[in-house]
């Protein structure tokens, strides 16, 4: 009623006062939260977005001595100059392989290993494997070239003791393009094969206890129960692991590859990051460098994107 | 947890339980073996070196720790692992006065414009700007060859951002109620109630930024060229790679410690500390993976 009479300016002055007010009262109430914010801020303002602004310099001959803003714009230049190199497919190809390479061969032996952990009778056994078996997630590539160093140089490593005893010739493993990319994979799921069983066991836990039970009742050997109960029960985690190391296809393990690789294995050693490093840091050539890892980024944007969606279409959950 | 379920899977088969128990036992073997051929490397004396290499046994009787002493002697050695220390305590205390309070303001859920700050954090955690444009902000701030470079650039590492953030949130909503209302503000609510319960968390997002820390390779050849500031990762590649032992450790042809033994042994170091202090913490630490793992 009261409403009739009062003049629609009136009105909307006091939702104003009334927001205003909500406003500051809000802004006092959590003045704390936001101070609390305040290092984070500037955290996120200094490194993350100038980084993201100085990403500019992809589409400008970027002149130190101008600055990131001042430089001279040139467009697509620099895409168009890694598009037509000779480079472009070797280091998406070489890229590529690392990826899917370590996710096929890696990804059947984390489920195995998972799946055994998992099955075993004798508890404390199963949990010092999997201490053991997560350690190596924690060392460093550069401990790893040493291990490597140990386990396959052809003066004194492991392998090649064994194949001279053999009366073999001793194999460059680390320096030999056709073994290179094998080492690589294989260093790869040695390390990580262990860590990455905490999302398997952890979806083989989730499993009702009473299937297994019943499935017993009813006959079901062993394998039938992991095929039919435990398989299953862990095909949304094996589903979204799988879409999202897709959607990080173009990360094929910079760290490992920087310490591993030299110059006789560059042909298939090679992936984007190494060569952005190149170029970017050793040869000073920062746009171009730059132009290349834009367009990482934005591939790498879509199809995390992408996976992240189809992710949570078909298993219910994302990393997001 | 699933008691009643073992007891009924234990009384089938044996041969399954072999299966599954030897391929356990194949694994760890495949991971032990070249962690003992390391340590085994390590302690061989210069007169046994050519003599099985490819032998996994050596008589503790002969095993010689010269390596150990050179290394642990030599000025270039223990000022490496001292930036190294310094590195990684220096660092982790940066990434959690960081990465805690933001994550705690983030999981406040009624905070006035949080969904802005989250997507402010989401669009670096889904665009990555690459090398170079971050490379041009640590030399533009004058942090090259000062370990600020590489403590900063990673100050707060999104992924552990965000799973602290999760955590936060599943707090119960009450005990912070019951503090705010006991007029306690948010820092105190942070501080008094919410870190006492935080304990697994904060171990394992402290323990994940540790290793990166000690870890750190990239960053330091990229950001750290002064040799008094490298860590222990740019010594070892050094060492790894050296034809001649000479220019990193004082090598004595006399000495009873062969260039293999030296490289082993420093591989051995270097991994030693990370490879102490995890297992004390492993039981925390996989709850925190799962947790910022998969979200639905």
């Amino acid at each position: 009623m009261n409403q009739a009479i009062t003049p629609g300016k009136i009105q909307a002055d006091t939702n104003l006062h009334k927001t205003w007010s909500k406003l500051t009262k809000n802004l006092a109430k959590y003045k704390w939260v936001y101070f609390m914010m305040i290092p984070g801020l500037i955290y996120f303002l200094l490194f993350r977005y100038q980084a993201l602004w100085n990403a500019q310099i992809a589409f400008k001959d970027f002149k130190p001595l101008l600055g990131v803003f001042d430089s001279p714009f040139v467009g697509f230049k620099h895409f168009l100059t890694f598009f037509d190199s000779f480079y472009f497919e070797q280091l998406i190809g070489n890229t590529i392989f690392f990826s899917v390479g370590k996710l096929i061969l890696g990804m059947p032996m984390a489920i195995l290993l998972a799946i055994c952990l998992y099955e075993s009778a004798f508890k404390g056994f199963s949990r010092f494997v999997q201490t053991i078996t997560y350690m190596p997630h924690f060392l460093s590539w550069v401990i790893m070239l040493g291990i490597l160093l140990v386990m396959l140089s052809p003066g004194e490593g492991f392998f090649n003791a064994i194949i001279k005893a053999g009366g073999g010739d001793p194999i460059p493993f680390l320096t030999t393009p056709k073994y290179f990319r094998w080492v690589v994979i294989f260093s790869d799921i040695w390390k990580e094969t262990g860590w990455s069983t905490i999302l398997y066991l952890a979806a083989l836990m989730a499993i009702d206890p009473t299937l297994f039970e019943a499935a017993a009742v009813d006959g079901a050997s062993r394998l039938q129960r992991i095929w039919h109960i435990s398989l299953p029960g862990i095909l949304p985690t094996i589903v979204v692991v799988t879409l999202l190391r897709l959607g990080s296809i173009l990360d094929a393990g910079f760290h490992q590859i920087f310490v591993l690789y030299s110059l006789p294995v560059y042909s298939v050693g090679d992936i984007l990051d190494t060569w952005v490093y190149r170029q970017g840091v050793l040869e000073f050539q920062f746009s171009l460098a730059t132009a290349v890892g834009l367009f990482k980024g934005t591939i790498g944007l879509i199809l995390v994107l992408v996976s992240n969606k189809l992710a949570k279409r078909f298993a219910g959950s994302g990393i997001y | 947890m699933a008691t009643k379920a073992r007891i009924i899977k234990r009384g089938d088969d044996t041969i399954f339980q072999i299966l599954v128990n030897t391929f356990l036992v194949l694994l760890l073997i495949a991971v032990l073996i070249p962690l003992w051929k390391v340590l085994i490397m390590s302690v061989t004396p210069l007169n046994f070196l050519d003599v099985k290499a490819y032998g996994l046994w050596l008589d503790p009787w002969k095993w010689s720790f010269e390596a150990y002493k050179q290394l642990l002697s030599h000025p270039s050695f223990t000022r490496a692992a001292s930036n190294s220390g310094i590195i990684t305590i220096g660092g982790v205390i940066v990434n959690m006065l960081l990465t805690v309070p933001f994550a705690y303001a983030l999981s406040v859920e009624k905070l006035p414009g949080r969904k802005f700050f989250i997507t402010m954090v989401m669009i670096p955690f889904l665009f990555n700007a690459g090398l170079i444009p971050v490379y041009l902000v640590v030399n533009k701030l004058g942090l090259i060859d000062s370990w600020w470079a590489v403590i900063l650039p990673g100050g707060i590492n999104i992924y552990n951002l965000l799973v602290m953030k999760s955590f936060f949130e599943g707090l119960p909503e009450e005990l912070k109620e019951a503090a705010r209302l006991d007029g306690a503000n948010e820092i105190q609510v942070l501080w008094t109630v919410i870190l006492p319960l935080s304990k697994p968390i904060l171990l394992t997002i402290g323990l994940f930024y540790a290793v990166a820390h000690w870890n750190e390779f990239f960053n330091a050849i990229l950001y750290l060229n002064d040799a008094k500031l490298q860590p222990l990762t740019i010594l070892l590649r050094n060492i790894l790679l050296a034809a001649n032992m000479n220019e990193y450790v004082e090598y004595d042809a006399f000495s009873s410690a062969s260039v293999q033994s030296i490289k082993s042994a420093s591989v051995f170091l270097t991994m030693l500390p990370m490879v102490a202090i995890y297992p004390w913490i492993q039981k925390y630490f996989t709850k925190g993976t799962l947790l910022g793992g998969v979200k639905s």
